[in-house]
């Protein structure tokens, strides 16, 4: 029975990854994510479905003890996370949260599989961050200053990021963190919210000529920093979210080429200074030929995924930890191979469905700060999956980046964590703004009398409500 | 006021950037799909992947057949209860059916990802589960028949050389024999010696990667570039052989010093008359001859299942008359694998169409239940129905009247061509013989080489006949 259990059990967890994955994908054919309750209690079935499924597998074919301990741990977190949540904040937005939770069981589950000791660390750096982020949405949605805090963030930003340039250590060639009293710091993780937020801040202003290159110098300053420290995933991350947000906040294609173009004449410049840039293009062009060195990380990486093929090997049945940092850079990869590409695939329309998320929050926004907050989140959030998923599997060179919420990483997992929860926090907002707005446009029926102003700003209203159905429908 | 315009304004610019973002998560889960569709077996095939001993420690590997049924190669436990795989026919089979026990070969390495891995039922799985026996492996039912094989393994005897024996309507390898040969059952003890003592380089399957002077079989190809360039004339072609051929500082002799005298094509091809084929190549154009022999795969990677070499011509626009002396009649730098001589052989006798040579016709799970069936498919077109119909009838003729006669009076009639490929300066030779049968309504291509044995019509063609012998008992 338990064999038969065991054999089967990936087919199932695949089933029920699908149902989550379409439960998340029908949010958005309701038009106010705060309907369809039951919708949300289904998806919180199936992650518990999943937690159970998989840390059974695990414990029977390990007969260790601590699977069932961190099962245990693990679900009583979940609910906390889900039920606390809901309870404090009771306008949040489902989705997001429960998306957030189905990552971070999914990470666990692997984590856990691959390394029990991380796996623990990585529990605890969980429910710190959790509390932390209970604070987040206070501070958004009634701190009213935190829109004019521009040059604080950047100054926030900078310094830190500096710091690792002096007194970095050095991973893979590349200076990333430092240490201080044994806990490490990745600060270009944590960076990336202060610098999201001095974007909205600064572009939200408007975007003039010198306001633009004033931000620009700005990001540049990031961005050069972290080139400096060979830290190149992360200032393509950087990069990519100045130039999309400047895009968003100024409407202006220009710019848009312009940063195209300087992208190209930089990365053919990081081509030829640095070497770990040319053998990642060298492993990523020929891994076959260059298997044994150069191309060892990513043709296991491939290994894993083509031998897990559609279902999977069976979690604790293949042998993910072939690939180097597989908990950290590459954990997409053995998640293929344990649970199939079917689940991965899901897992990649879940995370897609939190940048759509993402993106509807931005839409709903009224006030720029918080529309270009939410969008630069999004863009920063799904850039990072796209590079650490895409190298996985060949589609792009390996950057070394790690797959928010699931892989093993404190600095990752803070920041990731914060951001769902700014996020929440902005929702709250829109959803304030928008019900303000409902109100109004109660009123304006029920009265005679208007000024031409009013009659004004509802047209562009009702004109930016057709444009949110048109997104509805796509 | 202001602000509110602005951020109606870039709803589009955000949709925009939100449909790029959507547009390559597409791709990138399609390039996903694609791959995990494509690549699954070779990613567990690969040396370097180590989950292939994951799967054997499930699994013990599946069994290989011939079509008619006999084993070739299973896993049995020996005394002490260890799995060890065995190779029934010994050297009979060793090329072709490989090893898996000192890395992989043959049908071993083809067929792997199907023998280590089990379609049996999920009920039969778990009841071997929990009664701790491994699951078998899936089997292979290869295209190999065994009578043909024996025959082809037999009538070699001691000489060195490869017989290929397929089937043109499909492309399905009945016998493949390649010697020197070895006993994969001791692959495992043997193997420094053998790689230490590599001269006869007895783990090299000649039948696809041995490459030989085609010597006189190479008549194929320029006969066919002959007909080609006259179409309508090309039966009116004459010649007097008077035993030698003089161009420049070369000479070229007929085979043995012979004189053939007044020879029309026919002639000149069913008694393999150098002389006059020098004649004939030399008004050829090079240019086209390049191309016809690029249609029949000279210098292209053939893409079958399983590795093979590649053959060479060196004929060009550029070349010299010397160079094209040598080459007309396949000595010189010209090269062929007996796999690619029996493919051009296999299309002539299927009206010009190639049908893929393949070793596996379906994989089975232990229960009996397909897995997965190999199809036949066509390769291409190597030439025209004509061009065939024209070489078909000059083949017969070196049966009836030429350099193969002594395969005529076995009860079945063949067509085909002789070759003795001299291979050094004192006039050693490879002796060739490719053909197919029935010369009317053909079943079956063969290409046998035997090596430093003398002229094909002596050697190749009686072992030829008794591989004939066993196919139409």
């Amino acid at each position: 029975m338990q064999q038969f259990l065991v054999e089967v059990s990936k087919y199932i967890l695949a089933l029920c990854m699908a149902f989550y994955t379409l439960d998340s994908l029908l949010v958005f054919a309701n038009r106010n994510e705060q309907e369809g309750g039951f919708l949300y209690v289904r998806q919180a079935f199936w992650i518990f479905v999943i937690q159970l499924g998989s840390f059974y597998n695990l414990a029977v074919l390990s007969r260790d003890w601590m699977y069932v301990y961190m099962y245990l741990a693990m679900q009583v977190l979940l609910v906390l996370i889900l039920c606390v949540t809901s309870i404090v904040y009771q306008k949040i937005n489902r989705l997001l949260l429960n998306n957030m939770c189905m990552l971070l069981g999914i990470g666990m589950i692997m984590i856990a599989r691959l390394n029990m000791d991380k796996a623990v660390k990585q529990f605890k750096i969980i429910a710190i961050s959790y509390v932390i982020c209970m604070l987040v949405p206070i501070i958004i949605t009634k701190c009213k200053f935190i829109s004019k805090l521009t040059w604080g963030y950047a100054l926030i930003g900078l310094i830190p990021l500096s710091m690792v340039l002096v007194l970095g250590e050095t991973t893979l060639g590349s200076k990333l963190s430092f240490t201080i009293q044994g806990i490490t710091f990745q600060p270009s993780e944590m960076v990336k919210v202060m610098f999201v937020l001095f974007l909205a801040a600064s572009l939200s202003k408007g975007t003039t000529i010198g306001r633009v290159l004033l931000t620009g110098a700005v990001a540049a300053a990031h961005v050069g920093v972290l080139v400096l420290s060979r830290d190149l995933g992360s200032a393509l991350i950087f990069f990519v979210a100045f130039l999309l947000v400047l895009f968003v906040a100024s409407g202006s294609y220009l710019y848009l080429i312009i940063g195209l173009v300087a992208a190209s004449g930089a990365s053919v410049f990081a081509y030829h200074m640095f070497t770990h840039v040319k053998i990642r293009i060298l492993a990523w062009t020929n891994p076959w030929t260059y298997i044994d060195n150069q191309g060892y990380q990513i043709t296991q990486s491939l290994f894993a995924i083509g031998s897990g093929s559609w279902f999977g090997m069976g979690l604790y049945q293949g042998v993910p930890d072939d690939i180097p940092y597989v908990e950290e850079d590459f954990i997409f990869s053995s998640i293929c191979e344990e649970f199939g590409t079917l689940f991965g695939m899901c897992l990649l329309l879940v995370i897609l469905s939190c940048f759509l998320m993402m993106i509807k929050i931005a839409l709903k926004c009224k006030t720029p700060f918080y529309r270009y907050a939410a969008f630069g989140f999004g863009i920063v959030y799904i850039f990072q999956i796209f590079l650490t998923v895409g190298g996985g599997i060949r589609f792009i060179p390996i950057t070394g980046v790690t797959l928010p919420l699931v892989s093993y990483g404190g600095s990752s997992m803070v920041t990731t964590m914060i951001m769902f929860f700014v996020l929440q926090g902005i929702y709250m907002v829109a959803v304030k703004e928008g019900d303000k707005f409902h109100a109004g446009k109660e009123n304006f029926k029920h009265r005679k009398n208007r000024t031409e102003k009013t009659n004004e700003s509802l047209e562009e209203r009702e004109d930016f409500d057709e444009k949110q159905d048109e997104f509805i429908s796509e | 006021m202001k602000s509110r315009m602005n951020s109606s304004a870039n709803n589009g610019k955000i949709i925009g950037v939100m449909l790029f973002v959507v547009g390559i998560f597409a791709s990138m889960m399609v390039y996903l799909g694609y791959f995990v569709a494509t690549n699954e077996q070779d990613m567990i095939n690969n040396s370097y992947n180590h989950r292939q001993e994951l799967i054997l420690a499930k699994n013990y590997r599946g069994s290989i057949y011939s079509s008619d049924g006999q084993i070739l190669a299973q896993t049995a436990l020996n005394s002490k209860g260890e799995e060890v795989r065995y190779y029934p026919y010994e050297n009979m089979f060793s090329h072709v059916v490989g090893f898996s026990t000192h890395g992989r070969t043959g049908i071993e390495d083809f067929a792997n990802y199907y023998l280590i891995n089990s379609d049996i039922s999920l009920i039969n799985k778990v009841e071997n589960t929990t009664a701790g026996r491994k699951n078998p492996g899936n089997n292979a039912y290869t295209t190999l028949n065994y009578d043909i094989q024996q025959a082809a393994y037999q009538a070699m005897g001691i000489y060195e050389g490869a017989v290929i024996v397929t089937e043109v309507s499909t492309g399905k390898i009945l016998a493949m024999v390649s010697k020197p040969d070895f006993d994969p059952n001791t692959v495992v003890e043997m193997w420094d010696k053998w790689v230490e003592n590599d001269e006869s380089s007895i783990l090299l399957n000649r039948v696809t990667t041995g490459l030989y002077p085609p010597g006189s079989t190479f008549k194929i190809m320029s006969t066919l570039e002959y007909i080609k360039e006259h179409k309508n004339e090309y039966q009116n072609y004459t010649y007097t052989c008077r035993g030698s051929y003089k161009k420049g500082d070369m000479t070229i002799h007929c085979y043995h010093n012979s004189v053939h005298n007044r020879v029309n094509l026919t002639k000149s091809f069913a008694k393999s008359c150098n002389t006059s084929f020098v004649n004939l190549a030399m008004g050829l154009d090079r240019d086209s001859f390049s191309d016809t022999l690029d249609k029949l795969l000279f210098g292209k990677n053939l893409s079958l299942d399983f590795s093979t070499a590649v053959s060479k011509t060196p004929i060009n626009a550029q070349m010299s008359d010397e160079e094209m002396l040598q080459a007309s009649i396949g000595q010189g730098t010209v090269q062929i694998t007996p796999i690619h001589l029996n493919m051009i052989t296999s299309a002539i006798a299927n009206d010009g169409l190639l049908m893929k040579p393949y070793l596996v016709d379906r994989i089975e799970s232990a229960d009996g239940d397909l897995v997965h069936a190999y199809k036949a498919k066509e390769y291409g077109r190597l030439m025209s129905e004509e061009e065939s119909a024209a070489l078909q009838v000059l083949m017969k003729e070196v049966v009836e009247n030429g350099t193969a006669n002594r395969m005529k009076g076995y009860g079945y009639t063949v067509a085909g061509k002789t070759g003795s490929a001299e291979y050094n300066s004192l006039g050693d030779s490879h002796a060739w013989f490719t053909g197919f049968a029935p010369a009317e309504e053909p079943e079956i291509a063969i290409t046998v080489i035997i090596e430093s044995a003398g002229a094909g019509g002596d050697y190749a063609v009686p072992i030829a006949r008794r591989v004939l012998d066993a196919y139409f008992k």
